[in-house]
């Protein structure tokens, strides 16, 4: 940990940096430790991918049609299952409190959290989904633009999903109350990044949908993790 | 007697119960005028027949929904900023009334949708954003109720109603933004392409809305200001 907050030429403690980077190799080693919960999330995406040809019937041009989107729901719900690990562990065994005690300021370490999450759970997704687009016959294209947009949604994702699970902590029917809370806000992430793909399968430049992604995904990160900071003093006030 | 006089619990209870007849009165004498002007001095769509009378509660219950919304996110953003208890407990209390005229709003539209569109629904850009929208108030108000202590709930779905208002543009601009099936609006500050007795219907619809959600909240806040400060003494002394 010290290793990480050193290396960096900003990171002088109690930094954004400082914070940022003690946070994010923390989470990231705690996921290494357990590897089984983050290749749960993966293996739950994998396995509900697979169930809609089972499901809907194996006909390609059916499949190529839907893959964009049933890859988009399945990388939004895999987002959503591993939203509890973020917060929730840390503020039931008293963590969270420690470390608003911390020097480092609190967007700091939350976007920290935050980013860990990504990697652990948005980053994989988008890695294999182009694997998926395979088994549902998407052409090379559709699959870059797919991926491209993955890329750029999952983030969004994570923290618009941080924001939601703060402020669901120590509240009563915590799963189902944040799924009510993220998955509403989750929606024009999924219609840009499925629309994304769609266009490009269609012929049409995704270029809109993507320039709309980035937007969002600038605006999310300004403004999300001081919302999720926000929620944090909430819960702990 | 200050301006922040009414920012205490009790004295607004007294408040709110005055003045939640009048507002209720207004709504019934609006909504009578505008009926009457909907559906007996309005002519008939010269395309559309007699379906179209559909509007005179369907815009006006969509206009009330992101109203009441934006209301909602700004009672919450004061309940953030200045942490009072009577901003958070408006906030809770419009949120029931916004989730209702949400409903209507999309109840109506599926009506008027399935003889003029042929479908009850469309993944339009503007119903699917206004669903969300109801989505959001459901989430507000579970929210709300989720935790023991009702403080804790307040500022949570305060910032929930904040982190929610971006879903307004949205759905205002939505049949701008994006070419759907859901109409422009006809309304504007600049003119109007409707009869003027369908636009006097729409806009006396709209009042008693109006009227009837700030009554409706009105009457609802006494109840949670009541239910909050049970043990005090002038809730006791009430009875």
């Amino acid at each position: 940990m010290s290793v990480a907050a050193s290396s960096l030429p900003l990171a002088r403690p109690g930094s954004f940096a400082a914070g940022f980077a003690w946070a994010f190799s923390r989470d990231l080693t705690l996921s290494m430790r357990h590897p089984g919960e983050t290749l749960l999330v993966v293996a739950f995406f994998v396995l509900v991918a697979t169930l809609f040809p089972l499901g809907v019937g194996a006909d390609p041009q059916l499949l190529a049609r839907i893959g964009p989107g049933v890859i988009w729901v399945c990388a939004l719900l895999a987002a959503f299952l591993s939203l509890p690990a973020l917060f929730a562990g840390d503020y039931t065994d008293g963590c969270l409190e420690q470390m608003m005690l911390s020097p480092h300021p609190m967007p700091g370490w939350a976007s920290g959290k935050i980013a860990a999450h990504w990697v652990a759970s948005g980053l994989p997704l988008t890695v294999l989904s182009p694997l998926l687009g395979l088994q549902y016959g998407l052409d090379a294209g559709t699959l870059g633009t797919l991926a491209v947009a993955l890329l750029l949604g999952t983030p969004i994702l994570s923290l618009l999903g941080a924001a939601c699970s703060a402020l669901t902590l120590g509240a009563r029917g915590g799963g189902v109350l944040l799924a009510l809370l993220a998955l509403p806000l989750f929606v024009p992430v999924l219609i840009f990044g499925a629309g994304a793909a769609d266009a490009q399968a269609a012929g049409l430049s995704p270029a809109p949908h993507l320039s709309l992604l980035g937007a969002g995904l600038i605006l999310a990160v300004m403004g999300l993790p001081f919302a999720a900071c926000t929620a944090i003093r909430i819960a702990l006030d | 007697m200050n301006f922040y006089y009414f920012s205490s619990p009790s004295s607004f209870y007294r408040l709110a119960g005055a003045m939640a007849p009048y507002f209720f009165a207004a709504a019934i004498v609006t909504g009578i005028a505008g009926m009457y002007a909907g559906f007996v001095v309005a002519p008939t769509d010269a395309q559309q027949g007699e379906v179209y009378r559909v509007i005179f509660i369907h815009v006006p219950a969509a206009w009330m929904s992101m109203l009441i919304y934006f209301v909602m996110a700004c009672y919450g953003g004061i309940c953030l900023t200045f942490n009072t208890r009577l901003a958070a407990m408006m906030a809770r209390a419009l949120a029931p009334t916004g989730a209702m005229f949400t409903f209507v709003a999309l109840w109506t539209g599926a009506f008027w949708g399935r003889p003029t569109w042929g479908t009850y629904w469309v993944w339009d850009a503007r119903l699917t954003s206004e669903l969300v929208l109801l989505f959001l108030y459901l989430g507000f108000i579970a929210l709300a109720n989720a935790f023991e202590d009702p403080r804790r709930g307040d500022r949570a779905a305060a910032l929930l109603a904040l982190i929610g208002l971006v879903n307004l543009p949205i759905i205002y601009f939505s049949v701008q933004w994006w070419n759907t099936l859901h109409q422009g609006s006809s309304v504007s500050f600049k003119g109007t392409s409707m009869h003027v007795a369908m636009l006097w219907s729409m806009l006396l619809m709209a009042i008693c809305f109006w009227m009837y959600a700030i009554g409706a909240a009105l009457v609802r806040v006494r109840t949670i200001i009541l239910e909050r400060e049970r043990r005090t003494q002038w809730v006791r002394n009430l009875t």
